[in-house]
Order: C-alpha cells, then sequence, then structure tokens
C-alpha cells in the first residue's frame, strides 16, 4: 500500500472515527493533536530555520492572554482574539528576533535568551492584577456559543483543532518548497554561504520567527477556550516550550509530518504512563527526558530520518 | 566614450587592531577581463575578496560596482547587484542536494520554485553535475564540491565571478577541467577576479596579473611581464611560498 | 528607603552571591572545557540537596559535614552521566547536546518528583534560625557560613586549576584541545573530570543551602537561570568572573527585590542577561569564548 493511501487513510479515520470514540480517548486525541500544533508551528524556527527557540511558551501565552483580556473586558469573539493575538505574538518575535539575529545570537545562547524573554513575560504576568496575577483568569464556557468559540461537549474543540493541524502542515509543506523554505534550509546549513548566494539571512530568520511565532499564539487561544482557564505558569511557562519542542525534535526537526508523528508518539506515551503511575506526578516527564536522551543519541533526525533511512536501503532488515 | 569600469576599487585599506591585512589597493576590472590576483600566502588576497564581497568593511577607501559604491552592503545585497564568489574553503550546504544547492542562488533571478529549479538545472548541467544532480552535497568529491560552489554562484547571473582558489587540493585532470569551466563561464559574459596559486593556470587564463604582498600591491601587468618582475620573484623567494 | 532597608539589601544580596558564585563556577568550568551549556546543572543541585537531606533525616547528619560524602558521590555521578551520555555524542550538533542536557534536567527533577513527591522539606539543624546584627541588618548565619563555604570552595577550585598538575591539564584542554592531547593529555579523562567537578561544586553549594533553603524537585531551576546568567556576565568559561558575576547577581537581585513589589526582581536579573547577551556576549570580564 502506497504511502499516499496510508496517508489518505488515516486522515479519513482521524475524520470520522472522533465521533465513535469514549471521552477519555477524544480527550488523549485532542491532546496530541494540540501538541502536534504546537510542534508544527516550533519547527518553522527552530527545524526549518534551525534557530532552537526554548522561549515559544512567550507567544503562547500572548495569544491566550489576547484573545481572553479582548473576551472578558470587550465581548470580543475570540476567533477575532485569536488573530489579533497572532499579530500581537508576531510583534514581539519580530523584536525578540531582530535583537538576537541582529547582534548575532546563535545556537545555544539564542536559546537562552529566548527562554529568558519567556521567563520574563511569566514574571510580568505574575505580577499584574490586571491580568489575574498568578491566579489566572477563568474564560466563560457555560453558555455554548459556536460564534464565540465555546462549544458544549469536545468534539466540536477536535474538529477545531484538526482544521488547525492540516492548515498549518500545509502552510509548512508550501513554505518547504519555496523561495523561503530553500532560504531558511541555507541559512541553517550555513549562513556565509547563504549570504554568499544571496540570501538576506536576517531577513529570512525574522521572517520564520514572525510565522512561528504567530502560529504559537493561535494555539495559545485554543488552549484558552478548550480548558476554559489560563494563568502565568500555565501559559508562559517552560511545560509548553518544552512541550512544543519535543514533538518536533523526536519526530523529526527540518520535516513536515515530524512534529505531527513525534506527537503521536510522545503523547500517548505520556498519556499511559501517567494513567499508569496515578498519583506518581512527574512519570511521564521523567520519561520524556529519557526519550529525548536516546533520539539525541540514536536518532538525531527523529523519526522521519530513522523512516526515510530505512526506505533507502528499501527496509531491509 | 568613457565607458564606466565594473569594479573600481581604490585605496582599498584593512586593518585588524595591529595589523594590516591590506593597505591602498588600487584595482580596475572592466566588463570581460579576466584578472589573476596572485601573491606569496598571507599577502591580503582573500581579505582583498571579504572587503569587496561585504563580509568584512574595509577601514579605509572605496569599492564601486557599476558605478556605486557597495561598501556598506551586505553580502547579500551585493550578491543581488551582480557580483558573486566562491569561498576558499568550499561551503556547500551539506543537507541539500546538487540541484538544491544551485537553486538557493537560482531564486535570486527566478523566485518562482519552478523556474528556478530549470535554471539551476540548466547551471548544474553547465558546470558537469548533470550526473549527480539529486546527489546530496555532502556525498560530493572535492572537485565536485567546487563545481557546486562555482555552480551556486552562476545561478544568481553575476555579472562578475570572484574566485577564490578554485584549484587547491585538485589533481592535473581535474585543473585542467576546471581551467575550461572558468573559460567558458567567461565566453558566457562573466568578469572575473581569480585567486590562485597553481601558477601555470592563473597564467593561461588571465589577460592580466595583479600580485599582493604584505596588503600592497606590489605589481600588474601582462602575465609574461608580472612573472620576471624581479620585486614579484623576491617576494615569492623571499616567503619561501 | 531608608539606609537600613538598603544594608539589608546589600547584605543579603552578598550571601546570596557566593552561592551563585559557586554554582556559576560549576557551570562555567563545564563550559569551558567541554563547551556545553549544561541545562542539567540545577537538576544536580536539587539532587545534592535532596542528599543532604536525607543523609540528615535517615543518618541525623550535619549538612556540612555531609559535604564530605556528597562531594565524591556527585563528583562520581557527574563524571559517569559525561563518560555514558555525553561524551559519545560529542560530535553532535551543538543545539542537540544542548538538548541531551535538557533531556537529563527533564528527566532528574521529575525523578526526584515521582520518588519524593513535591512537598516541601527542610533540614533544620540546630543552626537553622541563629542570626546577628550588623548595624541594622539582619545576618542569618547559615547563609553567612553557606556563602563563606561557597566561596572557599570557589577559591580552592580556583587554586586547584592553578598549582596542581591535574588542574593545568584540565585549563589546558579548555583552552587547546588539540594541543593538550598531543602533549600526551588523555583529553576524554580530563572532560568526564571536569564534569565531575563541576557537578560537585553544585552538589556542594546545594549542601550548604539547605539549612536555610526548602528542598524540592523544582528548586534547582531557578539557580539553573541565575547560574546562566552569572556565567554569560562573568564571561563563559571565566573562573574568577563567575564568582564576582554571582555577587553582582546577587546584589541586583536583593537590590530588586527591595526596590520592586513582588516578583518583579527578576525582572532585573533578566534584564541584565538579556543586554549582556546583547551587547557583550563575551561578558564583562571576558570569557574563553564570546559567542
Amino acid at each position: 500500500m502506497g504511502v499516499r493511501a496510508l496517508g489518505a487513510l488515516a486522515v479519513a479515520a482521524l475524520l470520522a472515527l472522533p465521533p465513535l470514540l469514549p471521552k477519555y480517548h477524544l480527550e488523549v486525541l485532542i491532546s496530541v493533536l494540540f501538541f502536534a500544533y504546537l510542534g508544527i508551528a516550533w519547527n518553522l524556527l527552530g527545524g526549518y530555520a534551525g534557530q532552537f527557540s526554548f522561549g515559544h511558551a512567550a507567544f503562547f501565552g500572548i495569544g491566550a492572554y489576547t484573545s481572553t483580556l479582548l473576551l472578558l473586558h470587550a465581548g470580543l469573539t475570540p476567533w477575532a482574539g485569536m488573530l489579533l493575538g497572532g499579530v500581537l505574538a508576531a510583534g514581539f518575535g519580530l523584536f525578540e528576533g531582530y535583537l538576537s539575529f541582529r547582534y548575532g545570537l546563535k545556537g545555544p545562547y539564542f536559546s537562552l535568551v529566548t527562554l529568558a524573554f519567556a521567563e520574563m513575560l511569566r514574571v510580568i504576568a505574575v505580577n499584574t492584577k490586571a491580568v489575574g496575577s498568578s491566579l489566572g483568569l477563568v474564560v466563560p464556557s457555560t453558555k455554548a456559543a459556536a460564534a464565540m468559540f465555546i462549544f458544549s461537549g469536545k468534539l466540536p474543540y477536535y474538529y477545531v483543532i484538526f482544521a488547525m493541524v492540516v492548515l498549518a502542515l500545509a502552510f509548512a509543506w508550501r513554505v518547504e518548497r519555496s523561495r523561503l523554505g530553500y532560504a531558511l534550509a541555507a541559512v541553517r546549513e550555513n549562513e556565509d554561504a547563504a549570504e554568499a548566494a544571496g540570501v538576506d539571512a536576517l531577513g529570512m530568520k525574522l521572517r520564520a520567527m514572525a510565522l512561528s511565532s504567530f502560529l504559537t499564539a493561535l494555539g495559545g487561544t485554543f488552549y484558552a477556550q478548550y480548558f476554559a482557564y489560563i494563568d502565568p505558569t500555565i501559559t508562559f511557562g517552560p511545560g509548553v516550550s518544552i512541550g512544543a519542542l519535543l514533538p518536533a525534535i523526536v519526530g523529526g526537526a527540518g520535516t513536515v509530518l515530524g512534529p505531527v508523528l513525534g506527537s503521536f508518539v510522545l503523547t500517548p506515551v505520556s498519556e499511559l504512563t501517567r494513567y499508569a503511575l496515578r498519583g506518581r506526578a512527574g512519570a511521564d516527564i521523567m520519561l520524556y527526558g529519557a526519550i529525548l536522551i536516546l533520539v539525541i543519541s540514536f536518532l538525531p533526525q527523529g523519526l522521519m530520518g530513522w523512516i526515510r533511512q530505512r526506505r533507502a536501503r528499501g527496509w531491509s532488515l | 566614450m568613457v565607458a564606466v569600469s565594473l569594479l573600481e576599487i581604490s585605496g582599498l585599506t584593512k586593518r585588524f587592531g595591529g595589523l594590516l591585512a591590506v593597505s591602498g589597493f588600487d584595482l580596475t576590472l572592466d566588463a570581460g577581463d579576466i584578472v589573476g590576483l596572485i601573491g606569496p600566502n598571507g599577502a591580503g588576497k582573500t581579505t582583498a575578496f571579504h572587503l569587496v564581497s561585504g563580509f568584512q568593511s574595509p577601514t579605509a577607501g572605496s569599492i564601486r560596482f557599476r558605478g556605486g559604491s557597495i561598501v556598506g552592503l551586505k553580502p547579500h545585497a551585493i550578491c543581488r547587484l551582480g557580483l558573486a564568489r566562491t569561498f576558499q574553503i568550499v561551503q556547500p550546504f551539506a543537507g541539500l542536494s546538487v540541484i538544491e544547492n544551485v537553486m538557493v542562488g537560482a531564486f535570486n533571478r527566478e523566485p518562482d520554485a519552478a523556474a528556478a529549479r530549470r535554471l539551476a538545472g540548466e547551471i548544474v548541467e553547465f558546470v558537469g553535475l548533470g550526473p549527480r544532480r539529486d546527489v546530496p552535497a555532502r556525498s560530493l568529491t572535492l572537485s565536485d564540491r567546487k563545481r557546486l560552489e562555482i555552480a551556486r554562484g552562476l545561478a544568481t547571473r553575476p555579472e562578475m565571478l570572484l574566485l577564490d582558489e578554485a584549484m587547491s587540493g585538485l589533481n592535473p585532470t581535474e585543473i585542467d577541467e576546471i581551467i575550461g569551466l572558468i573559460r567558458r563561464i567567461h565566453d558566457r559574459g562573466v568578469t572575473l577576479l581569480i585567486i590562485e596559486h597553481v601558477m601555470q593556470a592563473i597564467m593561461a587564463l588571465s589577460d592580466r596579473l595583479v600580485v599582493l604582498h604584505h596588503g600592497e600591491k606590489l605589481a600588474e601587468g601582462a602575465p609574461a611581464d608580472v612573472a620576471r618582475d624581479r620585486r614579484v620573484i623576491e617576494a615569492y623567494l623571499g616567503e619561501g611560498a | 528607603m531608608t539606609g537600613g532597608l538598603l544594608l539589608q539589601a546589600i547584605v543579603s544580596g552578598l550571601l546570596l552571591g557566593g552561592i551563585y558564585g559557586l554554582v556559576a563556577s560549576g557551570l562555567s568550568l563545564i563550559f569551558g572545557v567541554l563547551r556545553i551549556i549544561n541545562f542539567a546543572h540545577g537538576a544536580v543541585m536539587m539532587l545534592g540537596m535532596y542528599a543532604t537531606y536525607w543523609l540528615f533525616a535517615l543518618g541525623g547528619v550535619d549538612p556540612y559535614l555531609s559535604i564530605v560524602l556528597t562531594a565524591p558521590l556527585f563528583f562520581g555521578l557527574g563524571v559517569a552521566i559525561q563518560k555514558g551520555i555525553i561524551e559519545p555524542n560529542r560530535a553532535a550538533a551543538e543545539h542537540n547536546q544542548l538538548l541531551l542536557t535538557l533531556g537529563l534536567a527533564l528527566f532528574f527533577e521529575n525523578l526526584a518528583l515521582v520518588l519524593w513527591q513535591g512537598d516541601f522539606r527542610t533540614v533544620k539543624a540546630s543552626y537553622s534560625g541563629a542570626s546577628f546584627m550588623i548595624g541594622e541588618a539582619l545576618v542569618d548565619v547559615s547563609r553567612l557560613v553557606a556563602s563563606g563555604g561557597a566561596v572557599l570552595m570557589a577559591l580552592g577550585l580556583f587554586t586547584f586549576l592553578r598549582t596542581t598538575d591535574a588542574g593545568k591539564a584540565i585549563r589546558a584542554v579548555a583552552e587547546e584541545p588539540e594541543g593538550a592531547a598531543l602533549v600526551g593529555i588523555d583529553v576524554s579523562r580530563i572532560r568526564a573530570a571536569a564534569f565531575g567537578l563541576g557537578s560537585a561544586c553544585v552538589a556542594v553549594a546545594g549542601a550548604l543551602v539547605t539549612p536555610f533553603f526548602y528542598v524540592a524537585p523544582d528548586v534547582g531551576e531557578s539557580f539553573n537561570i541565575m547560574a546562566f546568567v552569572v556565567v554569560v556576565l562573568g564571561g563563559m568559561g571565566n573562573f574568577v568572573g563567575a564568582l564576582a558575576g554571582g555577587f553582582i547577581v546577587g546584589l541586583a537581585e536583593s537590590l530588586g527585590a527591595a526596590f520592586l513589589p513582588g516578583s518583579l526582581k527578576q525582572l532585573v536579573v533578566f534584564a541584565i542577561f538579556v543586554l549582556v547577551l546583547l551587547f557583550r556576549p563575551q561578558g564583562l570580564f571576558g570569557g574563553s569564548r564570546g559567542r
């Protein structure tokens, strides 16, 4: 069976099966797609541009807080608030990116700066009463209204995140084949050579930053509407930053499907671990740490890299 | 009729702290020239390339390309204006295939991916890498990597190409092939400024030789004349080059 | 802002700074020799604190005395981690090596969470509450011992690196790995030793703070970030810079706490961090590698 047929089957299953799933399984699936989405967004900057951000929570939080505050204070529908949050996040990303890239920060130093910026936003949120401080904000969710991004039951949220994943994948696929995609690959491989070949390295990195942060912020709004509660630690904390990069790394940074594959492997593993070791908080993250070490050590190109290698060798054992 | 020279370097100087790498360097190239830039190791030749291509900024002096100053422009901007370069130590995009490498350059002239691929394909054939167009760059031999480097620069459709030791590390057969390639590039109308240590090659290719020594221009003229110049011979013998 | 409050802030900052300096020294050493930013540094400190706690709770061992046990133990742990996980991946891309240490951090922090839950634990030694006054400033005895002990240990490490053969070998590898290999230094052993030493330092720092700091799985995280700031400020691989940087950051934090409400003091430290990374990445005192 060809890869295309398998893919079509998978998509069909993801569309048709959820209404039949028990509540818990549906929740896990939503979780899988949610982290897949964050991973795809992270991947634009981390995998394609090769700039590893450890602070993507900054954009996630901006998205979540923007749409929620606009909803609470101006009654603005989160569908619009989502886009505004995205624009704000892109702006912050350009600011962060310009400072970092203009001053030549690369590799681990760039990672540290992104971490610092996310932490700064978290501290600001904790200390600002207007955004609820550490108590956070409750998102109204009692009266279902599709126009206000409030649904009764989980199934509609599933289809929303499914659509977001599909759109993000399509976007990543197009970028990969475009002038931007080639430019980013060049910058990632060898920045000097890229410049000599006419690639505006700074401009391309900033473009990747803006796109990545915009998409991540949309995920923040989804989270706010789905869980109906946000606070500084959830939105700006390391959990999201790490949750965004893990699926991409494990699945294969710099590939379209990598983050999706990575999330389909990691998220159920985490759920299973949490279920099997009930009452032992942290077991799932501990496993993530071990998996990260193993993947870096033995599958540095992630699962997609491993699959490609096997395909090139004809799947021989 | 006074035509504007393609490249005009005047009084080019680069100081690194206490070290004077290039000092008061003047050079003019007109369209269609092939000029060889030679000199003992450490003479400042590659530094001069970095200055012209925008990777470093001069301490003093001017660089004009097609009549306009290019000092302070970023490398990618200079490339877009039509001045491309290769590196002394080849810098391929290791994870990309040959054709993808060249497409990066081609995108400067063809924003559409399909057109860029066509242009890149044509260049890949031109430099003789056609059979290996889908091979990852990291798997190429040194000789092929050098061709790839040149191809990537050509794909930006330059008016002028700076070649930095394109023949270092190659065996005599490969050197002959590169000499042939350079001639074909020149025939297509690209002006060339070439740094090279392989003497027979540079003598055979160049209309004109320029000798750099300790950052200063020591001699300039027809290859045969420069080769006989006593100061040039002393410079090379003195350095043991 | 009264003079008394200012004095208190300065005293607190200096006391904290010593600890930050020791933690950062270990991180700086690891960076200087291995050229990696060790995200697991804070986690090792946390483990050191737990070791101290359990020795105290189960064996009645005084936290300061337990250093005799924990220092070599964590040296060994550091060597094992380096040899088992980091060294095999020496040739990997820089960002992958960073992710490796991130994985270790996640693993250790959550191992502690799984084993010992998230409840705060404290070590109540006989001197835990003792304090005295300098002018209007309150000086906590255990903080003073911690800061002093940390500075002593850092200076001890510094002396070790300067005067002993092993120390010189470490510095040789940090400065010029190929040259060091050529003169017969076993570079991979030195790398393991450097990681071990750095881990021992940070574990000792953990032991020193247990009499006055709570013990929990996430306690290493804040020290981790502080350590990065200090090392960047002082210059990567610059040892004295790490110690000096520790005091600067400690002062900045406690002065920030005195002037700013809530937990905004952290903003001061992060702002310094970002500014240094952007405008003086080689650190205030210059490091072995700017970027």
